[in-house]
């Protein structure tokens, strides 16, 4: 009789449960060609429609191909820093171990803090050290994807460097974009900062735990989250008592 | 500041444009930026200066082309541009939409080269 096929024990893997770090600051080698001398009556204009961002979508475009065919969802979750993005994924991870098989890509410009706190047992986590660079990109993300050890798994979430305005630019080959918004950054964010909340397809009202002591008004910010996202499902939740988690959860699951 | 990023991008884009056309330098550049397209036009013209010099692009105008956000109302089957008082809020229905027909464009549209 063949052996029993277990799932690969990643935990038993020495290292396993080490940080991996991807480091993907860029020594600045490219080369300069030099400006030629100008051909008398070659002036001419030419006419594009060239996309700025389409090095960047069409890495997205194979991530997300790497993805699919992996069997794997991929959330990208983006916020100014200290909304709670970190907290928000320990409480997820917790919840979810053991049911569904998890990874983790989390970049910040400097340390592997996050990494470090994410980490669990048999869960693959990869800290993107971007250097200075603002957001993540999605070659960072096949560079991450390269990494991680994926099989079996069916959950990846990105957490992106903390900023509210760059990583709205980059697709990163994502499922579905997770916006944070926290009770102590003030309900008008959504109004201030429009392209990451407009491109969200769903936006977290996070410690709420805490609204009441900072006289925020939750309706207000609904009203504000509404009408600049309002092709964008709410969760109003607290990652630090679990309140709110159980939809937030019943979501995870209705994505696999 | 992913501006220096996108005009990087820009300018390899342009320069790429001119080594196929047998071109040696380039004069312009036209890009357009929508309004909800996460770049600020005064940065993303910044970083030009910062690395047009010592390229083919050297001393090249940069004309950045803003592009309102124009959202539309499938009720009332209109367009209408959304303002940060009444955000994606239909102004004749108020009813509130997602449909963006314009204002994410980040593109290089002309340039002009010798």
């Amino acid at each position: 009789m063949p052996p029993k096929k277990t799932e690969p024990a990643l935990t038993s893997v020495p290292g396993a449960n080490d940080v991996i770090v991807v480091d993907v600051r860029e020594p600045d080698d490219t080369p300069v060609t030099p400006p030629g001398d100008p051909v008398p009556g070659s002036r001419r204009t030419v006419e594009l429609q060239v996309r700025l961002l389409d090095q960047n979508d069409q890495q997205a475009a194979e991530n997300r191909a790497v993805l699919k065919k992996r069997g794997i969802r991929a959330l990208n979750f983006v916020s100014s820093p200290g909304a709670g993005k970190t907290a928000l994924l320990e409480r997820t991870l917790d919840a979810l171990a053991g049911e569904v098989r998890c990874a983790v890509l989390v970049g910040d410009l400097e340390t592997d803090n996050d990494a470090r706190r994410l980490r669990r047992p048999g869960l693959p986590v990869a800290q993107i050290t971007t250097g200075g660079t603002c957001h993540l990109d999605a070659s960072m993300i096949a560079r991450g994807l390269a990494a991680l050890p994926l099989e079996g798994v069916r959950l990846l979430f990105i957490e992106n460097v903390g900023n509210l305005v760059c990583p709205a630019s980059f697709d990163l080959g994502e499922n579905r974009r997770i916006t944070l918004l926290s009770c102590t950054e003030g309900e008008d964010k959504p109004l201030k900062y429009p392209p990451i909340f407009t491109s969200a397809h769903a936006v977290i009202l996070n410690k709420i735990d805490i609204a009441t002591a900072l006289g925020f008004d939750r309706a207000a910010a609904l009203a504000n989250i509404r009408r600049v996202a309002p092709q964008a499902d709410i969760f109003e939740l607290s990652a630090r008592t679990g309140e709110g988690f159980d939809r937030w959860l019943a979501y995870l699951r209705g994505l696999l | 500041m992913h501006e220096l990023g996108i005009a990087e991008s820009a300018l390899e884009m342009a320069l790429t444009q001119a080594t196929a056309a047998k071109a040696t330098r380039v004069l312009s550049l036209v890009i357009r930026v929508g309004a909800l397209s996460g770049v600020d036009p005064e940065a993303l013209r910044f970083a030009f200066t910062a690395i047009l010099p010592g390229t083919p692009a050297e001393g090249a105008a940069v004309q950045i082309d803003s592009v309102a956000a124009l959202a539309y109302c499938p009720t009332c089957q209109r367009d209408f541009v959304p303002d940060t008082d009444h955000f994606f809020e239909c102004p004749t229905c108020g009813q509130l939409c997602s449909t963006l027909k314009q204002g994410r464009e980040l593109d290089l549209i002309r340039l002009e080269m010798t």
